[in-house]
């Protein structure tokens, strides 16, 4: 049964592993602000987008 | 002719969406100015386009261009060193508040300000806070040249010198994040390691497991009780110190006693302890204090920027005066400022003697003389002739907040009446604790297992959160919505003591009565130009309203130079203007009649001008009684004793009789003083009073009155010796106001009742002892919650029935 204390061991390591996890999350400020990352997520197709209209553009004009 | 008019009317601005009066084009776009089209220039020229594409005109309109010298003051290392957040030779942050950011557009034209300025490194936006995070090469670039480009773009920034108190308040909430984290961690291990106990699983209980598990959770438990419970520890001898049970005292026991009890019964070695519970306790309660400390930031933040009163300010642009209010003063305005005005930003003197009053920033009443060219520092008091400053430092609002709620108008304790909750948060802990003691020694007789079960259980599940919490909720509802409805009250209890007033009593001139431009004649031969700027000059140094219609029916926007002035409250003012002595006043005062006299014509008051010792005339104005004021006063009188206090004599007392139903009630000639007196006897015979004035020759009694209102047409008189700042337009809703603040209390009650129910089941399973204490800790944040929804929904809806917005 003394696996069962290996086991716990172990266990407990993780959790600790999760918790400074989030003690670092915290601190580097990821929960100051639950709203603008939902905003600019979608900023990044949208400038793809743009990028490909620009290249269309310069193409056309080289041809 | 029609064809333009009709285009200009429906073409909208493809930056701000505003109706454009003018249109110009660019690219086969309309723009309503320069300044949106030059924006628009701006942005397309960097290929920032899509900017229009996100959101449907998203800018800010650029008809009010800012000045470019603006912010030189930014080149300051001083200044520039208290506004940034960190800076070395290469790399310097800044933190904005950008109060025009308002939609995605917004955050992604400020998250790619490195496209217009590419010593830009970093960018970021907190929408919710309308932050602007900000990384910058400090060695091309300056902060004076970041402001100003975010001016350019319509983001100018609000710059508040102040700002030191929000770092803590960031650094609390982190404390909080990390003290749930610590305990949730703990917990669900605890849990984890108590499941054999759980199941009953006797093997593993009688084993040496057993004694191993419960050192594993006593180690576990260290961290939430010393780091996750410690504020609950803190406050509660904080109040044990000042002799006072707060309310987290059973609170502190509880978790106390659960820990204590644990801890023997594990090193004992006769059992494994209530860990789980207490581990558990603690994150619930934590979660609760959370979710709290959300809905009070939300609450806090429109506070700070919405329902903040107004105060305006004369400031001259091409020679015109224009009121402008202070929140949209720039550096470099001059502003000018009348007698008895308040100086609303720091400021350098350019013209007039300066006799500064500092009483509410130092206390010291005593005048002080400043010279030209002297800084004269926000909060001071003009005394005397008007002078004419140039702006230096942006206004900061939430100063001028801080003055109101200086502890000098903080009213005397016997007038304050004890809230509501004081009274019960006194008798609940109290009773709590005994309910609590009583349980547990009945228990230790009968059944000794269920005492400690019982006692935390008791203690834990009783919830003086709701009661603490339904009072400022449904206060802080109640004075955002009066806010907005220009009724700004000076801090949320004011609102409850406004539910217990049972007397009113009415200044006359400017509150009850109004007098308009067009009702002014002048009586007398009539006025030479000269004569009229002399006149004009003299009135424009006081912001009395009769001065102020005198002064717009003149039309003379000149001024000459004035040499003395001196204004005596309730009579008038004598001044030395270009070598003659001009004395304004009321007719016993310029033509220095001692007796009574005959009243004249009832509904109008008369304005003598002397000009050397001769008089030469008078404005008869014509005071009309406000709209609507025989319908606030009836419905009114149902619940209130109603009184009139006038400083003129009782010419019109025929007329008021109409309105007022006692003839006693309705006092003539009072001056200032008088004023003060009638509302302590009044007082002195238990009357709670609200007095309603102008704030001019009443201050006194407004400070002396349980609530002084004071009643403004120009919120630029500054009058912090009341505690609710009313717009006139809105006279006619004094009795909503009033009867909402009365339904306010309703509903605080209401609250009280439903958490009293709450309290009585809890408590009445929980004296059983069969309760278990972590269900109670879950209970407890469930019904704060419920108090919390209910007072705000309940407030706002019963605002709506009232007819406020």
């Amino acid at each position: 049964m003394s696996i069962m204390i290996i086991l716990i061991g172990i266990s407990l390591l993780l959790a600790i592993g999760f918790l400074t996890a989030f003690i670092w999350s915290v601190k580097s400020g990821q929960l100051d602000d639950d709203y603008t990352p939902s905003v600019r997520i979608l900023f990044d197709d949208f400038e793809k987008k743009e990028e490909q209209k620009m290249e269309a553009i310069t193409s056309t004009e080289i041809k | 002719m029609t064809k333009t008019s009709t285009i200009s009317q429906t073409t909208s601005c493809y930056h701000c969406g505003d109706n454009c009066e003018i249109v110009l084009h660019f690219d086969s776009q309309s723009f309503c100015c320069v300044g949106c089209r030059s924006v628009y220039q701006l942005l397309s020229q960097n290929n920032l386009c899509s900017y229009y594409d996100i959101e449907k005109t998203p800018g800010v309109t650029q008809r009010n261009p800012v000045l470019s010298n603006v912010y030189a003051y930014l080149d300051d290392e001083k200044v520039a060193k208290q506004l940034l957040n960190y800076k070395d030779e290469k790399i310097a942050k800044v933190i904005f508040f950008i109060p025009t950011m308002h939609c995605s557009s917004c955050i992604w034209l400020l998250e790619h300000l490195y496209k217009l300025n590419p010593n830009i490194s970093n960018a970021k936006v907190q929408f919710m806070k309308k932050e602007l995070h900000l990384s910058y090469n400090s060695q091309n670039t300056s902060l004076r040249e970041i402001v100003t480009l975010l001016s350019n773009i319509g983001y100018e920034p609000a710059i508040n010198l102040n700002s030191l108190e929000k770092q803590v308040k960031k650094d609390d909430n982190k404390k909080l994040s990390y003290q749930i984290g610590v305990a949730g961690f703990c917990f669900g291990n605890i849990m984890l390691i108590s499941f054999p106990e759980y199941f009953g699983l006797d093997s593993f209980t009688q084993s040496a497991f057993s004694k191993l598990f419960g050192y594993i959770n006593l180690i576990l438990s260290i961290p939430v009780f010393l780091f996750s419970a410690q504020d609950y520890f803190i406050s509660a001898w904080r109040g044990i110190r000042r002799k006072f049970i707060s309310i987290e005292v059973p609170l502190a026991l509880g978790i106390f006693i659960m820990f204590a009890r644990s801890c023997y019964e594990v090193i004992s070695g006769h059992g494994i302890g209530w860990f789980d519970t207490h581990a558990g306790l603690v994150f619930f309660l934590l979660i609760g204090k959370w979710f709290q400390q959300k809905t009070f930031d939300t609450l806090s933040f429109e506070r700070d920027y919405k329902s903040y009163f107004p105060v305006a300010v004369g400031v001259v642009k091409d020679n015109n005066e224009m009121t402008v209010p202070v929140t949209s003063l720039a550096i470099g305005d001059r502003i000018i400022i009348r007698n008895n005005e308040l100086i609303p930003a720091d400021a350098i003197l350019l013209k007039g003697d300066a006799n500064v009053d500092f009483s509410f920033v130092t206390g010291e009443s005593e005048p002080v003389a400043k010279v030209l060219g002297e800084i004269i520092y926000a909060g001071g008091r003009q005394k005397g002739a008007t002078i004419e400053l140039e702006v230096c430092k942006k206004v900061s609002q939430s100063y001028l907040t801080q003055l109101w709620n200086n502890d000098a108008f903080a009213k005397g304790r016997q007038s304050q009446i004890e809230s509501f909750q004081q009274m019960v948060s006194r008798y609940f802990t109290i009773a709590l604790l005994m309910i609590a003691f009583g349980s547990a020694i009945y228990w230790l007789f009968v059944n000794p297992v269920l005492a400690l079960n019982a006692f935390t259980a008791v203690l834990i599940i009783a919830c003086p959160c709701a009661l603490a919490l339904s009072s400022p909720f449904a206060l802080g509802t109640a004075m955002r919505i009066l806010g907005r409805n220009k009724f700004y009250i000076k801090a949320p209890n004011v609102v409850e003591q406004l539910a217990h007033m049972d007397t009113l009593v009415f200044d006359k001139t400017g509150t009850l009565t109004q007098a308009t431009a067009s009702n002014i004649s002048f009586h007398g031969n009539d006025l030479s130009f000269e004569q009229k700027q002399l006149v004009a000059s003299v009135v424009a140094q006081s912001i009395h309203p009769l001065s102020q219609k005198i002064k717009s029916h003149l039309q003379i926007n000149r001024s000459l130079l004035i040499d003395s002035f001196e204004e005596v409250t309730g009579k008038g003012m004598m001044a030395e203007v270009d070598g003659h002595q001009v004395q304004i006043g009321s007719r016993h005062w310029v033509l220095e009649i001692k007796t009574k006299e005959e009243k004249l014509n009832h509904l109008a008051t008369q304005v003598y001008i002397s000009i050397d010792h001769e008089v030469i005339g008078y404005f008869e104005l014509q005071q009309a009684y406000r709209v609507g004021l025989a319908k606030v006063l009836s419905s009114l009188r149902k619940t209130y004793h109603e009184y009139l206090l006038s400083g003129d004599n009782d010419k019109e007392k025929k007329e008021l009789m109409k309105f007022f139903s006692q003839e006693n009630h309705l006092h003539f000639n009072q001056s200032p003083s008088n004023k003060l007196d009638f509302i302590v006897s009044l007082q002195k015979h238990n009357s709670k009073v609200i007095m309603l004035g102008d704030g001019l020759n009443d201050a006194g009694a407004l400070k002396a009155a349980n609530i002084g209102i004071s009643v403004t047409e120009n919120t630029a008189y500054f009058s912090p010796a009341s505690d609710v700042i009313m717009d006139v337009s809105m006279f006619e809703k004094l009795p909503s106001f009033l009867q909402f603040s009365k339904n306010t209390l309703k509903v605080i009650h209401a609250s009280f009742v439903i958490s009293l129910i709450y309290n009585i089941i809890g408590l009445s399973l929980a004296v059983q002892g069969t309760l278990s204490p972590l269900f109670a800790a879950i209970l407890m944040p469930v019904s704060s919650i419920t108090v919390i929804a209910f007072t705000t929904i309940t407030t706002t809806l019963l605002a709506k029935k009232r007819g406020l917005q």
